[in-house]
């Protein structure tokens, strides 16, 4: 394969993964805003955190409300990460790896990126936004779902599982990046109503309130949701999660190719971490810590990704 | 149906009578409901927009991606017709060839007077460094697409040989899906000759034309200036179906002596580039140096039988619309045989006659420019305002030497699907040829363009026409 389609098909998935990422994050922030409508403006700026885009949100003078967070999240032009940005992206790297899709993965993304951009050709009336979500969770889906369905299993495919795995990792870090104190065991207000709508926050952000309430019934503690987000290997956006189908993909082509890899190396040091690891030795360490450094690792893991296999010359 | 007594129509002509290539289609057509068809229309659209059939537009910025209208009346020919055709096609595009071999060889024709040195040793698309190099099976235009057009029952003309990087071919393999995605019941009432395996033929036609050398199942590479080219959509589509890999320039480098692609794994060597990236833009260091959608020393490589590039750089010179007018000596020259097809009368301009006789009557002419493709830069006489016409008339004063005209053709017309049923519209054809080794092939069918608008004669894309799917029908 080029080193050039590696990278497009990495970068697709990345994008898809990302602009799923966005409508989840305006789904939790529409959520809080509306039932818990005194602490809105903080869990919005949370949010926008969250996506990374702190700084570019101020400059445009955009303020800490539902509007003005919710178009930005979903489709305005002076956010790259929107899901406007992160679908065009997508699919403009789907069309330079054409050749290395079948035809329902190119069409699904098409279609999903024809649906969706035009849905947000305007700015979104609040009422309008649950649907709208939907309907990017679902064309989202049905592009994942044309990918399981006909994608050869080989490089191509394992290029694709990277990119979204790698994608989420960092999107799971950055959720607890942001939220991290409020997982802080000496943190004394447990119980407290304010707690519960940080937990709350931090699990929807990540997909993760009822597959947390499942495994956990009515009992919430924040070591129990920091120990399931990082560690939990049932959870699908859990770093333990992530890092097991990174290593399991690079591993397979270094398997195919029988040559030394670098980053499947890396990547399995930072899982045998996860694995060896408890939520405790995590506070030892320090919960920012922990968070930061494996942020960092993640991208070096992506760079080293991109070299090994050539993306660019 | 309107009636149009100029143009021949090639579903019904004149009366009532439908000619019988279209009796089927005809009577199938009258038991549907014109609402029913209209709405596959929009369905055929949205097919598609979907598959991502689109071209970019040079200059637009707002509509970056265009969908090429798509009309959903088929364009037949009969068998008969197809068999003159195919003879017609395969003679010409061998004299092209042959041309080629000479022109940058022994010159024979040069020397025997039947066409002028200066036309070709002063043609920008003469590329002097293609002097003395045979490629591989000395075939020059492995991929030619011919643009016909027909006037009457039996009268076929060549309007154009495009030589160079024709393309259109992927229009002709999904408007036929298309069709039989929308239309199944209409192929098993009719027997349409198949194209689909078009992907199949120009890869094994590629390989066969590989350097000396090369391993047993060569590597063929589609060599694209980039996503965005207009025919984008078309070099991926190509790529895709003949299972080659898609490169840029800047996937390239030269390795070992080799033309190489960089790959997850490092570089794996190209035997053949079916290149669709003009010849000026191919390599810096042997053509023009600002290009980067080229490779620096590919040109050299291929000079030492190292890869094949197909089209052959220099081909160009064959399809220049000046040498066009000598097509018929050329013909004759090389097969030794009457041209079956027969050009369009032309004037060249740089003939103090033909230009004194175009100036006087531009109005009835079409004047194009010798390089010019794409419907631009050229003058339709009958349709220009008299300003036009006179701003036309200084620039072929200025410099004659860079046009030709041709009278305006009674381009015949196949209906399309409108809302008041069907009218009348002009078309051409473009039939696609694989030149290999082993021989020529003509896929059955081929691009029909059609220009939208009524009473126009422009079918160009780049100018508003559309397509047609075309039906060859089986023996």
């Amino acid at each position: 394969m080029l080193g050039k389609t590696a990278g497009g098909l990495l970068w697709m998935a990345r994008y898809l993964e990302r602009s799923e990422n966005m409508a989840r994050l305006v789904e939790t922030g529409l959520r809080i805003a509306l039932t818990r409508s005194s602490s809105a403006e903080d869990e919005w700026a949370s949010i926008i955190a969250t996506a990374a885009a702190s700084d570019r949100f101020v400059a445009a003078g955009h303020r800490y409300e539902s509007g003005d967070a919710i178009d930005f999240l979903l489709r305005a032009g002076d956010n790259p990460s929107s899901v406007c940005a992160a679908l065009t992206a997508a699919r403009n790297n789907a069309r330079l790896v054409r050749t290395a899709l079948t035809r329902e993965a190119w069409e699904a993304i098409n279609v999903c990126w024809m649906t969706v951009t035009d849905a947000l050709k305007q700015s979104v009336e609040p009422t309008e936004v649950p649907s709208l979500l939907s309907l990017v969770r679902q064309q989202c889906a049905l592009v994942r779902g044309a990918m399981q369905g006909s994608l050869l299993r080989n490089e191509i495919y394992n290029f694709i599982r990277i990119g979204t795995f790698l994608e989420r990792a960092d999107n799971t870090l950055r959720i607890l990046d942001v939220k991290y104190y409020v997982l802080l065991p000496e943190i004394a207000y447990v119980g407290s109503s304010l707690d519960n709508v940080q937990w709350e926050t931090i699990l929807r952000a990540a997909s993760a309130d009822r597959s947390f309430g499942w495994l956990h019934g009515g009992e919430i503690s924040p070591a129990e949701i920091a120990s399931f987000l990082i560690f939990d290997s049932r959870m699908p956006r859990s770093l333990a999660f992530c890092y097991a189908e990174i290593t399991e993909n690079l591993g397979r082509m270094a398997r195919d190719s029988a040559s030394a890899s670098t980053s499947t190396g890396m990547a399995t040091d930072m899982l045998n971490r996860l694995r060896h690891l408890s939520i405790n030795d995590v506070f030892e360490i320090g919960l920012h810590q922990f968070i930061a450094s494996f942020i960092r690792n993640n991208a070096v893991l992506a760079t080293t990704i991109e070299r090994e296999f050539r993306f660019y010359e | 149906m309107e009636a149009s007594a100029n143009f021949f129509n090639e579903m019904q002509n004149g009366s009532a009578d439908v000619r019988a290539p279209y009796a089927v289609y005809h009577q199938w057509f009258e038991t549907e409901d014109n609402g029913r068809l209209l709405r596959k229309a929009r369905e055929a659209e949205q097919l598609f927009r979907r598959t991502g059939i689109t071209f970019n537009v040079y200059g637009a910025n707002d509509a970056e991606e265009r969908l090429i209208p798509f009309d959903v009346v088929p364009r037949i020919i009969s068998a008969p017709e197809w068999r003159k055709l195919t003879r017609g096609i395969e003679q010409r595009v061998r004299a092209l060839n042959a041309f080629l071999y000479d022109i940058y060889h022994r010159q024979e024709i040069l020397r025997s007077g039947r066409v002028p040195s200066e036309l070709i040793v002063s043609n920008s698309a003469f590329l002097p460094q293609m002097i003395g190099m045979t490629p591989p099976g000395a075939i020059y235009t492995h991929i030619a697409g011919i643009d016909i057009v027909r006037t009457g029952e039996d009268a076929f003309f060549v309007l154009e040989d495009n030589v160079r990087t024709p393309s259109g071919v992927s229009y002709m393999l999904e408007n036929r899906e298309t069709m039989l995605q929308m239309f199944p019941e209409l192929f098993a009432k009719i027997r349409v000759r198949r194209v689909s395996d078009y992907p199949k033929k120009l890869r094994r036609s590629l390989a066969a034309c590989a350097p000396a050398g090369a391993a047993a199942r060569p590597v063929v590479a589609v060599l694209t200036p980039g996503i965005h080219n207009s025919a984008y959509f078309e070099h991926a589509f190509l790529a895709d179906q003949m299972g080659a890999e898609l490169v840029e320039g800047h996937d390239l480098q030269i390795v070992d002596g080799r033309v190489a692609m960089r790959t997850t794994r490092g570089y794996q060597p190209i035997d053949v580039l079916y290149r669709r990236v003009d010849d000026d833009f191919l390599d810096p260091l042997s053509f023009r140096a600002d290009s980067t959608l080229g490779l620096a020393g590919l040109f050299d490589l291929y000079r030492a039988g190292r890869v094949t590039l197909a089209n052959a750089p220099g081909a160009g010179i064959a399809d220049d619309k000046a040498v066009y007018s000598y097509m018929p000596d050329i013909v004759e020259f090389y097969t030794g045989e009457k041209p079956i097809l027969q050009n369009v009368p032309t004037w060249r301009c740089a003939e103090a006659d033909a230009l004194n006789y175009v100036l006087e009557h531009l109005s009835e002419l079409v004047v194009k420019e010798v390089h010019g493709s794409g419907g631009y830069g050229m003058l339709v006489g009958p349709a220009a305002s008299q300003s036009e016409c006179a701003a036309f008339a200084a620039k072929l004063r200025a410099n004659p030497a860079n046009y030709i005209a041709q009278p305006t053709l009674a381009l015949s017309t196949v209906p399309v699907l409108t809302k008041a049923g069907l009218a009348p519209r002009h078309v051409d054809l473009r039939p696609f040829v694989l030149v290999a080794p082993e021989g020529v092939d003509i896929t059955p069918g081929g691009l029909t363009r059609v220009a939208l608008q009524e009473g126009s004669l422009v079918v160009n894309s780049s100018q508003g026409g559309g397509t047609k799917d075309t039906w060859v029908l089986e023996e």
